[in-house]
């Protein structure tokens, strides 16, 4: 077990690796003068040469390079423009932010959708598997920021039951104390449960959205692949051994479908984390994506440059996780016989 | 589980090319959701084509006195906050997106079509290379890295193009990499290579027609992404500038408004959006089941 | 042997299937009856439906099948009627069924042992702390060795023939009485085959169970059964005991699938129906064309497609069918009789000089595992268990004359198909020499060999005829491929060069009996047995001195296969072509091949005349392969 996780990791490292270089080159490789973007739009020639020599643009591309490397070793992602704060701690201060509403919106997909998925290869053609598929091909086809836009108009516009989207806490209320910096957490921790239903009411539309977003994938591989498992061989076997229709289904049958199931994730995570930005950015959430919006309204290039770079990061160790998980499931990858 | 074979025969010998269209109808009259999509599809063409020519009124031509003002029969989608005919931007946006998924898809298909199937058939350095590529693409949230390359780049419509057809660089080539390294090791290949037959004639000649159907219908499936990454991208600001109509910009304008009540200036072209890319969706899974019913979901 | 009330009787059972074209009758108006410790076989080719039969019988029907007709009754109970909770309780417990390869039989990620136990646990009162150690019981019933660590296995670690006995056990474990066996060795080598046939036997003896064999194989049937029942398109032509079947069949059908089984002492003709050995061809059989999905009556006497063809009411009967569609292609209709002449018995041909094709010390070795080998050596702590690279053909030398018919046999594994792709240079070899003629063109890399001329007299017949025909081509285009590349097409004009290729398409249509209106079919339109045509006609059509056949009948059905190997007799005779058979099946070889060499795990075990070597055979693996074919002697049963 031991060495299969440690091979996962050793497969990652290219990966990282990628990421960093094309970080690097998307910064650098910029048409036209790089110092001048860093700078700012508003920038005299003067400060941009001061910049120029401060971020070692003048320096030959390896030397950068390595510096860029060192930097981000020591977790210095630059300063923003408009902030005047390093880049890092603002990420840093703003993720719990969107990974309380992409872990929220993922839990409410999968809670729809595998059982969904499940019901719907069990019985073929009814109405279950008709909804199913019709979720499955239209979810796909919506954009999740209009999607949010419209669960924003009919909630909370036509029947007011949604607050208004502003954020992750009403105005009248304070944030709990930082222990995880998600608000659900903390505030359940805190023993808050005035502040721990503020947050959820807040959090409601915008996890929908993502969800409904993530639900189409993850139902259709759930019911392809739980289709796939009870045509099967030993699924015929187990039938045949007389064995009970929620053995077969469960024991038998979902197991195995899972296993491209847990493949899926991977991809859905890069929907998700895309779809984070734009959902941010209708809800006005306070994380990292709508971080990175705003820097770009302003051209204020190094936030830009460090949330590709975290989102990124996270990308690979999300993958990661998701390879190590399908080798604990799997025995044929663990067991590399 | 049986064998009973169950598949249909002509019955006369028919050339291939009128068996695949016969086949083709038979698909399309029992199932008529795929006739319903090809329909759409026509209309999208057709839109995009005809657009500005066919429109009530200038997309461009603002009248402040007549802003806001709520689906008429006069403005069939309403106006939006500068007095714009809504229906009409709506309409002549169709042609913008559906010639960036277009061109971009294009685009995938030449590099990541070829790349993968060579990257399959001949395995070895091209299948290395092509791989790496694919993986460090892979590595990153597609959208967030078509952020990136967009803003790097520069706020243009031709960088969106270009983004886009990185982002779903990988996911073409690893198709067409799986379907022409299963025709690698097919009996027929070999056979060929008997006949005298050349990799490369083999690659272009023998593997790359029976490769081309899959690939048709993941191109169609690439345009609904295509089309919703372009409308993300120009969502959060990057790419078109206004008064440019196009989808994604007319949603980011109405959604302030959506807040307030004036739901239409965002619903139209998001739904036009949404539209589209269904279209695209179900294309594509007709299509796959016309050329390959074992694939069907 | 069969008690007054059987254990299990079918009357007139029909099954039929909805599919988009309409309903298919898969099985019709079939009788069958099996009594307590009887052994029963269903044997049939592709199509017949003998498995629809039994999956009806247990009620696992696909949801497009259902009961049409008749009655089911096991010990008394209506099965038919029966609830899905009373199906439940019976199978696996009263009458259980082990299927076609064993491997994917198993649930690839859950321990055998615990595959078991569910069974266990469903239908017998075993408390659960003793679950386990039944399960444990149950393997060692089935010879699995170490069967305590065995338990804790997956599927993938162990072998097809282990795989099965686990299956075996799977099915045995709560002592039915009713075990159905549907083609459980096909796909396992004929060693293995036995091996599990035995313990099948042994079992059901022990615990007086019924079993059904379902198989294609007559020679197990009669081996193994104490009844046989024949079924052809859905209906039972024949149901005796199986020395009376063996002996002296009496339906035409049985009689026809006798004589196609290969068996010793006989000659390639003796294996093709009694009156083809007329002269004439008939045209009037070459109807490939399926008129419908319906099966027509199947009584002997109609003839099937309205065209009376007196004279020949053998080969009429064949005609439509409705597995032409199947895959393995039941060929009833498929084919002009070839010219057929009488060709003395295969000599052993002397060669004149030098051999056409001389092997020596041939080695390929294939690397173990890449990446990951590497980086469990920087892991590893002790020295490596196993050797770095993995030998699959060891210093292999043999030669094939002018004119000759080498066999190469051998069990999967052994290393034969990776000789055949050495010598057809589609591969590389790691060591040796291959001399073809006076060159050594085991030194020339395949993808150069490709465009030599040379490529031209070495050619191939590939063993699943489906794969190797490119779908989008033709069968014409098919054929038409190598004449294309390496002939010289006589002619300056664009048409009258592609006229020529034309003419000589169909000249090679007419030498291996496809009809030509079949020339511009698809593959997906043919039938298994014209798939093979097309592909001897392709590897013949430039004339090849040597042709190498790797096992070109394996995905045939036995009376295709029968006509298939008097084709390539004939061709062989009439072109002049030495051939390198290629196959696992000894009595296939011993009919067509004038030398045999026999192999395992990569090097040769044996080698010499066919008829000494089968006869007389000096290795004692020679001698264990031909202890395993099935071989029914009637003199010694009781």
């Amino acid at each position: 077990m031991l060495s299969m996780i440690l091979k996962r990791m050793l497969a990652a490292a290219p990966s990282l690796v990628g990421v960093i270089i094309v970080t690097f080159l998307l910064t650098r490789a910029l048409p036209g003068d790089p110092a001048a973007y860093f700078a700012g739009p508003a920038a005299t020639q003067e400060a941009i040469e001061q910049i120029r020599v401060k971020l070692g643009l003048d320096k030959p591309l390896y030397l950068q390079f390595i510096r860029y490397v060192a930097d981000l070793a020591h977790g210095d992602l630059g300063d923003s423009l408009t902030t005047g704060q390093p880049v890092a701690q603002e990420l840093k201060s703003r993720l719990p932010a969107s990974a309380e509403l992409t872990l929220l919106g993922l839990i409410v997909s999968m809670a729809i959708a595998v059982p969904l998925g499940i019901l719907a290869a069990t019985r073929p053609n009814s109405l279950i598997d008709h909804c199913c598929r019709v979720i499955a091909t239209a979810g796909v086809s919506l954009p999740v920021f209009f999607t949010g836009l419209l669960l924003v108009y009919v909630f909370y516009y036509l029947l007011g039951w949604a607050p208004a989207p502003l954020g992750r806490l009403d105005v009248f209320f304070s944030p709990p104390p930082q222990i995880t910096g998600f608000y659900l957490i903390d505030s359940a921790l805190a023993g808050d449960g005035e502040l721990f239903l503020a947050s959820l009411k807040q959090l409601i539309l915008p996890a929908l959205t993502l969800g409904i977003f993530a639900l189409a994938p993850i139902a259709r591989m759930t019911r392809a692949s739980m289709l796939a498992a009870l045509s099967s061989d030993f699924v015929r076997t187990a039938r045949a051994s007389g064995l009970t229709p929620f053995t077969v289904t469960v024991t038998y049958a979902f197991r195995n479908a899972m296993l491209p199931v847990v493949t899926t994730l991977g991809m859905v995570f890069s929907f998700l984390l895309g779809a984070n930005v734009l959902v941010e950015k209708v809800f006005a959430w306070p994380g990292i994506g709508s971080f990175a919006v705003e820097a770009l309204i302003a051209s204020d290039f190094a936030p830009l440059q460090g949330f590709v770079l975290t989102m990124a990061v996270m990308y690979v160790a999300l993958n990661l996780l998701i390879d190590i998980l399908y080798g604990v499931i799997d025995p044929r990858v663990r067991i590399e016989a | 589980m049986t064998n009973v074979a169950l598949t249909s025969e002509p019955r006369v010998s028919e050339s291939g090319l009128i068996a695949a269209l016969r086949h083709a109808r038979y698909v399309l009259r029992d199932n008529a959701v795929t006739g319903f999509a090809f329909a759409l599809f026509l209309l999208i063409v057709l839109a995009a084509v005809l657009g500005p020519a066919i429109v009530p009124h200038d997309p461009l031509a603002s009248d402040t006195a007549a802003a806001l003002k709520p689906p008429s029969w006069g403005h069939w989608f309403g106006t939006d906050q500068l007095g714009r005919d809504v229906l009409s931007r709506v309409v002549v946006a169709t042609r913008l997106d559906f010639l960036i998924a277009l061109t971009s898809v294009a685009l995938v298909f030449l590099l990541g079509g070829l790349a993968g199937v060579a990257a399959g058939f001949f395995g070895g350095w091209t299948d290395r290379v092509v791989g790496r590529i694919a993986d460090t693409i892979m590595a990153f949230p597609l959208f967030v890295l078509a952020m990136g390359i967009v803003a790097a780049l520069g706020n243009t419509v031709q960088n969106i193009v270009l983004a886009t057809a990185i982002v779903n660089f990988p996911l073409y080539a690893r198709v067409a990499r799986a379907e022409s390294n299963i025709l690698r090791n097919a009996g027929f290949v070999h056979a060929a290579r008997l006949c005298g037959n050349g990799e490369l004639r083999i690659l272009l000649a023998q593997v790359l027609p029976n490769i081309m159907p899959i690939m048709v219908v993941q191109m169609s499936l690439t345009m609904g992404y295509a089309i919703l990454n372009a409308a993300g991208l120009s969502f959060i600001g990057l790419g078109v500038r206004p008064p440019t109509p196009e989808w994604g910009i007319m949603v980011a304008e109405g959604a302030a408004f959506m807040v307030s009540g004036e739901w239409w200036i965002a619903f139209f072209p998001g739904a036009a959006l949404m539209l589209a890319v269904f279209c695209f969706n179900l294309l594509g899974d007709g299509l796959r089941d016309i050329v390959d019913p074992r694939r069907r979901t | 042997m069969t008690q007054a009330v059987p254990l299990l009787e079918v009357s007139n059972l029909t099954v039929e299937f909805s599919t988009r074209r309409g309903a298919v009758r898969a099985v019709a108006h079939v009788d069958l009856g099996i009594g307590k410790g009887e052994t029963v076989g269903i044997v049939g080719e592709s199509g017949s439906g003998k498995s629809v039969t039994s999956y009806a019988v247990m009620r696992i029907l696909d949801r497009a099948g259902h009961i049409k007709e008749g009655a089911v009754h096991f010990t008394g109970v209506d099965l038919v009627a029966a609830s899905e909770e009373q199906m439940r309780n019976l199978r696996g417990r009263e009458m259980s069924m082990i299927f076609q390869n064993p491997r994917a039989a198993l649930n690839p990620i859950r321990k055998i042992g615990h595959q078991i136990e569910d069974v266990l646990r469903q239908h017998s009162q075993v408390n659960s702390a003793a679950l386990a150690d039944k399960a444990v019981e149950m393997l060692e019933q089935v010879r699995i060795a170490r069967p305590r660590e065995r338990y804790h296995a997956y599927p993938f670690e162990l072998s097809g023939g282990m795989c099965q006995r686990v299956v075996i056990a799977l099915a045995l474990a709560c002592r039915p009485r009713l075990l159905i066996a549907d083609e459980p060795t096909t796909g396992l080598d004929v060693t293995t085959q036995k091996a599990v046939m035995d313990l099948v036997v042994e079992l059901t003896r022990q615990h007086g169970m019924s079993t059904i064999l379902i198989t294609h194989d007559l020679g197990l049937a009669a081996t193994y059964c104490d009844r046989v029942v024949v079924m052809e398109r859905g209906r039972v032509v024949e149901s005796a005991p199986s020395q009376a079947i063996f002996t002296a069949p009496a339906h035409p059908y049985t009689r026809r699938l006798m004589r196609a089984t290969p068996r010793p002492g006989i000659t390639l003709r003796d294996l093709l129906p009694e009156d083809a050995s007329a002269a004439a061809r008939t045209t009037a059989q070459v109807n490939a064309l399926e008129l419908g999905s319906r099966l027509v009556d199947n009584s002997p006497d109609s003839p099937r497609d309205g065209r009376a063809c007196p004279g020949h009411p053998r080969l009429d009967r064949g005609t439509t069918d409705v597995d032409a569609r199947n895959k393995s292609g039941h060929d009833g209709t498929e084919f002009d009789s070839p010219i057929v002449k009488n060709t003395p018995p295969p000599n052993l041909q002397q060669s004149a000089g030098a051999p056409l094709l001389l092997v020596e010390k041939l080695v390929k070795e294939y690397p173990r595992r890449g990446v990951p080998g590497t980086l469990r050596k920087a892991f590893r702590r002790g020295p490596a268990p196993q050797p770095e690279t993995f030998r699959a053909v060891d210093g292999v030398s043999f030669a094939v004359n002018r004119g000759e018919s080498v066999g190469l046999v051998g069990e999967s594994g052994c290393g034969k198909s990776t000789i055949s792709s050495m010598v057809m240079r589609l591969i590389e070899k790691t060591d040796g020499s291959i001399m073809f003629g006076d060159e050594d063109i085991g030194e020339i890399p395949p993808k150069k060999f490709a465009r030599l001329p040379m490529r031209k007299r070495i050619q191939m017949v590939f063993q699943d005829p489906t794969d190797s025909l490119n779908p989008r081509f033709t069968a014409a285009r098919a054929i038409a491929d190598p004449i294309l590349r390496l002939g010289e097409v006589r002619g300056r004009s664009a048409v009258r060069g592609r006229s020529a290729v034309r003419a000589r398409c169909e000249e090679l249509a007419r030498q291996v009996g496809l009809p030509l209106e079949l020339l511009d079919r698809f593959p997906h339109q043919l039938s298994g047995g014209q798939k093979a045509r097309v592909g001897i006609a392709r590897a013949i059509a430039l004339g090849p001195d040597l042709v190498i056949l790797d096992e070109p009948t394996a995905a045939l059905d036995v009376s295709v296969q029968a006509l298939v190997l008097n084709l390539l007799q004939e061709l062989k005779d009439s072109l002049g072509m030495s051939y390198l058979f290629v196959s696992h099946d000894l009595n296939v070889v011993r009919l067509l091949c004038d030398r045999v060499i026999v192999m395992q795990a990569g090097r040769i075990v044996e080698q010499g005349a066919t008829e000494e070597v089968l006869h007389a055979p000096r290795a004692q693996y020679t001698r264990d392969l031909l202890a395993a074919i099935p071989n029914p002697r009637f003199e010694q049963r009781m």
